[in-house]
């Protein structure tokens, strides 16, 4: 018998839970399932339900140490065998190896007369020796509900299910119970979800546009915090796996570590070091604006440090690529033929978007880089909706932060539309924001660039012109006139007349200094007039006062003269003044 | 426990039945269809049938190889075709339906 150890998560405090194994499920889930209860996992016809329920035993007994046991009641066991094989699972070998038992549970209903009351038994003691066998510490039911269709009296059915369930509880065994959800307002076809309270999980297989899309939800977990999103799944060679869209602790490493953008200048626009390690980049502009080209740099810039690079081209072929980049003094090629520059062409419009981001995990996880480049990624939007590439590249930015992988991913804008606007929905998950435009200007297009955003760094705000030479792409100086950043041949012209302006106002300070000497000496002339004018005039008018003093004294002794010789007159006039003397009278 | 085994044949000029009775232990419902079941071999198959009682509950293969699923359950091997019956045997009607020994209308 095999050794029962305990697959359980340090994490999980409240509730035990049993690892599943399938990748994604986990971490959606804090630890897997419920560990020793019944979880239901209910979807339609060719939801995956089988293959869940496999994987759950098959990760069970490799993985943790925990055997299985499976209860088929529709597929045979060779069927079974087969498709478990599709997924890379060996069930014969585990079965030799006593780590799996599988049990098909066939009847027809044609052959059954009910005479009276009955119960499960058969199956419990099936069940009870098959876990005996293998010492198995899960089980799973693939599809019980089948037996309504082939046992007589529902009623009697149900109760005995439900006695089924509470055992498989009382027993300690963690159990998948798989339902055939055929009605969206049900989760099971008889209602036996009410029998399973712990944690319920439901698949769905849609095929929208003629791309199936798979789908998983934990529609309950009691006890236990989980993803309520739907999650996408893929059932492929190795099995399924969910792609969280989220992971719920955002617990990478930040590592302090920068690494140049292999542009100096651009550099320096963030504090001098480039990127941080790990970060995620987006990059986005129009049309022609350069994206593949500051890529590229980086690219090339890592490769010369020897680190290795994977570059998804999605939109021109890896060739188009290498020989665009020639043209501006890049060279590629060695680094490809030197092992450190991946290429590969990721079309997504076959596979779904779900199919592209299992690539991509699968491309990074063989070749370990420590740069990505993901260009464009606007290309996925064709295939897919905006909610869903958002998604993935949650999952996907997720992935590389917690492989410590700093990813570029490049983002057409439409022309006229709102640069910052569209790319807002996935700009939130990047740490650094790169936008390349065309300013035109004077009837000819000018590159530029600016750092939107870069988290935990200092960055330059200015708007940058560069331009695409034979020798790589260059950052010009900033020119910051008072009509904004200019560009190309406005910047130049615009320097001209800065120029000009400067001569002028030298011009005209000059001039006004001169002109302020000549009215200076007007002044001055003009004062020497007045002070003459003012003397001459002083001198008449002293002239004249004199004159009058001389006419004044020769009057008042005229007077006195005249006075003496009129002495009677003189008091005759004051006796006519007094009035009394005169009505005397 | 081993499952009792009652071997109650005679040569008779009807089909022989060959029965088996899958019972889980000694349950109520066990016993009562062991009881049902040969009164209705005594009543219809007197002398042409061929009863196993078998116990499944410690042979866990024999449930699996034959199928069984719901207890009791009897299966009659002969006369063709196979037919199974499923619960107590207290439904008289519907035993001797099942057991062709007489058809639904009657």
């Amino acid at each position: 018998m095999t050794q029962q150890k305990k697959a359980r998560r340090p994490s999980s405090k409240t509730l035990p839970k049993a690892l599943t194994g399938i990748q994604g499920l986990d971490e959606i889930t804090g630890g897997g399932l419920p560990s020793g209860r019944p979880t239901l996992v209910s979807g339609g016809a060719g939801a995956g339900k089988t293959m869940f329920g496999l994987e759950f035993l098959v990760r069970g007994a490799t993985q943790y140490g925990e055997p299985g046991v499976f209860m088929s009641f529709e597929e045979t066991i060779p069927d079974l065998t087969k498709n478990a094989a599709s997924l890379g699972f060996d069930l014969g070998r585990l079965v030799a190896e006593k780590k799996l038992f599988l049990d098909h549970v066939a009847i027809s209903r044609h052959e059954i007369e009910e005479t009276g009351e009955y119960d499960l038994d058969g199956l419990f003691i099936r069940i009870a020796d098959a876990v005996k066998r293998v010492g198995a510490r899960r089980v799973v039911l693939d599809t019980i509900e089948a037996l309504f269709g082939e046992l007589p009296n529902p009623g009697i059915l149900r109760a005995e299910i439900r006695r089924l369930f509470d055992w498989l509880k009382q027993q300690g065994l963690t159990t998948i119970i798989t339902a055939e959800r055929d009605r969206p307002d049900k989760l099971t076809r008889h209602g036996i979800e009410e029998f399973v309270s712990d944690c319920v999980i439901v698949l769905d297989h849609r095929i929208r546009e003629e791309i199936s899309t798979r789908r998983l939800r934990v529609v309950k977990y009691r006890g236990s915090t989980h993803g309520t999103n739907e999650y996408p799944f893929l059932i492929d060679e190795h099995g399924i796996s969910v792609l969280p869209i989220s992971s719920l602790g955002l617990d990478h490493a930040a590592p302090a570590a920068r690494m140049s953008t292999g542009i100096d200048r651009l550099d320096g626009m963030m504090g001098g070091k480039g990127f941080y390690r790990g970060s995620s980049i987006l990059m986005s502009g129009t049309s022609g604006t350069g994206k593949t080209s500051v890529a590229a740099h980086f690219v090339d810039a890592a490769c010369r440090r020897g680190e290795r690079c994977l570059y998804f081209a999605i939109e021109e072929s890896p060739r188009q690529v290498v020989r665009n980049m020639r043209s501006i003094g890049i060279d590629l090629e060695p680094w490809v033929r030197k092992g450190l520059l991946q290429f590969h062409a990721a079309r997504p419009t076959y596979g779904g978007i779900e199919e592209v981001l299992l690539l991509t995990h699968k491309h990074i996880s063989s070749f370990q880089p420590s740069v990505v480049v993901v260009d464009p990624i606007t290309t996925l939007l064709m295939v897919s909706t905006l909610n869903e590439v958002r998604s993935m590249l949650t999952r996907l930015v997720d992935f590389l932060k917690t492989q410590e992988i700093t990813a570029i991913f490049t983002s057409l804008t439409a022309a006229g539309g709102d640069l910052e606007a569209n790319e807002a929905d996935v700009s939130s998950l990047m740490d650094t924001w790169l936008l390349l435009k065309t300013i035109e200007v004077g009837g000819e297009r000018n590159r530029a660039l600016y750092v939107l955003k870069s988290r935990g760094m200092e960055h330059s705000n200015q708007i940058r012109e560069f331009v695409l030479t034979n020798d790589g792409l260059r950052l010009l100086d900033v020119y910051l006139g008072p009509e904004g950043v200019l560009t190309g041949a406005a910047r130049m012209s615009q320097e001209g007349r800065e120029k000009a302006a400067g001569t002028f106002r030298r011009q005209q300070l000059e001039g006004r200094g001169r002109e302020l000497d000549r009215k200076r000496q007007i002044f001055e002339a003009r004062m020497t007039m007045l002070r003459a004018e003012f003397e001459v005039e002083e001198e008449i008018i002293q002239q004249s006062i004199s004159e009058s003093k001389l006419l004044d004294a020769e009057l008042l002794q005229d007077r006195g003269q005249m006075v003496r010789s009129r002495e009677a007159d003189t008091s005759a006039y004051k006796k006519v003044g007094s009035a009394p003397a005169a009505r005397e009278r | 426990m081993a499952g009792g085994m009652e071997r109650l044949g005679s040569r008779s000029r009807q089909a022989k039945y060959v029965l088996r009775l899958y019972v889980s232990g000694s349950t109520l419902k066990s016993e009562r269809a062991v009881e049902n079941i040969k009164r209705v071999c005594e009543e219809h198959l007197k002398g042409r049938y061929d009863l196993e009682v078998i116990d499944i509950y410690r042979q866990a293969n024999l449930a699996r190889d034959e199928q069984i699923v719901a207890v009791p359950t009897l299966i009659k091997r002969l006369p063709p075709p196979l037919q199974r019956l499923v619960g107590d045997m207290s439904n008289l009607r519907s035993v001797l339906f099942g057991l062709d020994l007489r058809t639904r209308e009657q």
